[in-house]
């Protein structure tokens, strides 16, 4: 503990050549590898890690205190900065969060650009995860393939929200647009690039021997591990537990939607790989499915529920009583009932789940982010030990971890 | 007179409330209209005192003694198979009721149903770790700790995690100001250059989308554009209006390409030699 008064580094205390031979090292803040602004202190014994304490914390700003003493509907655009690669499963998990709140269902149409866009956005964080992670074992060209198709991802939300990484294109009772004109072709043509693309990556990485070598029996979670860490996602079904909320406790339009949940019995780094790859194609599917789905639906795009959400552009315009309630619910904010809610999501980084507390006034009493990154990270702590230090990095990669949900 | 502000609390509030407006409740059923949370609840009670148990929102609430937290979790872990426990934190009430809601949030893979167990500590007690039973309790108390300062018995290292070590204050507490105070801000200055320095250094700017249109160095006057680090101030705004090339007419197919410089051109080249 630092002296308040006095300025002094903090770590003087640490030897790194101490008797029993073990060296301390620091790998991070900055490091490339450590995915943002992870501090790993690995004691190390030779090559091999014997103890491994995560320092999170980097990236801190407070983004629950911030819900706290923001209206609802304000702190919508906060969650983006959370999962920063996916911004819109964030945001559909606060939008569910306080719809089940309040009692509000978003019109179907709104449900199905939704759940496109949750797709989307599954896709563009596997891509990303898979560049990234592929670029720390030491696969530079996997980086510029993925990449390039991230960048047509990308560009579909682009064409939808304006925005390319803080997208904020849900709404608490829907969404604020429709599709654009000629969305779904290109769209579809996403989706036919790629699909011709995923083989090109498994084929040079799948039964690449180094690939294979770097993650096979590599950061083994075991099924106990795993659930004593909640941990959830793919780490999880990558340890053979099948367990996926879209499936299991489904919500939005999942039951009514057709696809498979990849698991892995392998519980290394090379079976969670797969399930990765193999989900890309299971959001394409979904995608498919929602494309049909979206053309018979009604156009209607936000709830109707005056109480809480604001009326149609159109209504504000021409109703005197909607401007005045619009204007209430932007200056005063929305007073959902008395209660708790806890609503989890499947976000492309495992359960994502929201805990809102409200005592009935605009500002939400309590909120809690329930954040996997946060003990994908902790398990660092004892699944780091043992592993060589190369590893350390694939391990780190390969859990998909993101510091803006890790530290809020 | 001033209006009153609770010190104990000195989060947002709404800046207007209805008199007659009455604030509605979520509906709670009992644990009976749910078979699986009612054998669940029936089983639990024969171990530990529940206080208080309902079903809001599909989860089944659960409030029990803050010294049953082990006994309680670890029979819903290992006899009613709640095999995940997806969060844990508090809730501040010590404005009114002196104390902090600690809540564990449970999950069976198995049933598809989730639990949240709910226990009372006054401010200053603290409560054993669950950390042998979940090891996710090891970082989710440190971020509790952090938070609101509920320290945590048998932890193996109950330090902070988020805010810095040497850090003062819980920032989750409602007592902790929204704003930082007059001190803090000349905390860095003080320490390094000493008081006397306040005067040159000058206060800190931390408003990120202030623009100073008269600061010439930093931000550009679109549309308005003089040379960077001009000097203007209120009154004394050179105009300086888009020019466009077309406009004084571009020669394509002749020979010359080069429009001569215009009048006003000319003053701020010659200002610029």
């Amino acid at each position: 503990m630092q002296v308040s008064n006095k300025l002094k580094p903090f770590f003087e205390n640490i030897t790194f050549e101490r008797e029993d031979n073990t060296m301390v090292v620091n790998f991070g803040p900055q490091h490339p590898s450590a995915h943002g602004q992870l501090r790993l202190m690995l004691e190390l014994q030779g090559e091999e890690v014997v103890k491994s304490h995560p320092d999170v914390g980097y990236l801190h700003r407070g983004i629950e205190k911030m819900g706290e003493n923001m209206i609802y509907n304000e702190f919508l655009p906060t969650t983006d900065r959370m999962d920063y690669i996916a911004s819109t499963s964030n945001n559909y998990g606060y939008a569910l969060a306080v719809e089940k709140l309040i009692g509000v269902e978003a019109p179907r149409r709104a449900e199905v650009i939704r759940t496109m866009l949750l797709e989307i956005n599954r896709i563009i964080s596997h891509l990303f995860w898979l560049a990234t992670h592929a670029l720390d074992v030491g696969a530079m060209s996997i980086f510029l393939y993925a990449f390039r198709e991230r960048e047509f991802a990308m560009d579909l939300m682009e064409d939808y929200c304006g925005a390319r990484l803080t997208h904020s294109a849900v709404r608490i009772g829907g969404v604020p647009l429709d599709l654009p004109d000629n969305w779904i072709a290109d769209l579809e043509n996403f989706m036919a690039v790629l699909e011709s693309q995923i083989p090109i990556y498994e084929g040079l990485l799948t039964k690449n021997r180094i690939w294979r070598m770097r993650l096979e029996n590599v950061g083994i979670i075991p099924v106990e591990m795993a659930k004593s860490w909640a941990v959830t996602g793919i780490a999880l079904r990558g340890s053979g537990v099948k367990w996926d909320l879209r499936r299991e406790m489904p919500y939005g339009l999942y039951p009514e939607l057709d696809f498979d949940i990849p698991i892995s019995d392998r519980c290394d780094s090379y079976g969670r790989y797969k399930c990765y790859m193999a989900e890309m194609y299971e959001s394409m599917k979904i995608l498919r499915q929602l494309i049909p789905m979206y053309r018979e639906s009604d156009t209607q795009l936000m709830a109707h529920a005056p109480q809480y959400i604001s009326c149609t552009k159109e209504e504000m315009m021409t109703q005197n009583y909607s401007l005045m309630q619009h204007f209430v619910l932007v200056t005063q904010g929305m007073r959902p009932p008395v209660g708790e809610v806890y609503v989890a999501t499947e976000s492309p980084k495992g359960e994502l789940g929201f805990m809102i507390v409200s005592d009935g006034s605009p500002y939400p009493y309590k909120l809690k982010c329930r954040a996997p990154s946060f003990w994908h990270t902790g398990i660092l702590q004892d699944l780091l030990p043992g592993h060589q230090l190369a590893d350390v990095v694939t391990i780190i990669g390969n859990l998909n971890i993101v510091f803006g949900e890790i530290d809020r | 007179m001033r209006a009153y502000k609770p010190k104990n609390d000195v989060q947002k509030k709404s800046y207007y409330n209805d008199r007659f407006y009455i604030t509605p409740s979520l509906q709670r059923k009992t644990v009976y209209s749910d078979s699986v949370f009612s054998a669940d609840y029936l089983s639990l009670k024969n171990i530990v005192d529940i206080s208080e148990s309902y079903i809001e929102l599909d989860h089944m609430v659960i409030y029990i003694n803050p010294e049953d937290n082990i006994k309680a979790i670890k029979h819903l872990r290992d006899i009613r198979a709640y095999d995940f426990m997806v969060e844990l934190s508090a809730i501040d009430y010590v404005a009114s009721k002196g104390g902090f809601e600690i809540f564990y949030e449970l999950l069976s893979t198995t049933k598809r149903k989730r639990i949240r167990v709910k226990t009372f500590v006054k401010e200053g007690q603290a409560i054993e770790s669950v950390n042998p039973l979940f090891r996710m309790a090891d970082w989710s108390e440190r971020e509790m700790y952090d938070m609101y300062g509920i320290v945590s018995n048998n932890h193996p290292f109950m330090k902070r995690i988020l805010m810095p070590d040497d850090w003062q204050g819980h920032p989750l507490l409602k007592t902790y100001p929204l704003q930082g105070d007059e001190a803090a801000s000349w905390y860095e200055v003080d320490k390094i250059f000493g008081k006397e320095a306040r005067d040159i250094v000058g206060p800190e700017l931390r408003d990120a989308a202030c623009v100073d249109r008269y600061d010439t160095d930093r931000f550009a006057r679109l549309g308005h554009e003089v040379p960077k680090g001009t000097p203007i101030s209120e009154g004394n705004e050179p105009d300086t209006p888009i020019r466009y090339q077309e406009e004084g007419g571009v020669q394509l197919f002749g020979v010359k390409l080069v429009t001569p410089f215009d009048e006003i051109e000319k003053e701020q080249l010659k200002q610029r030699k």
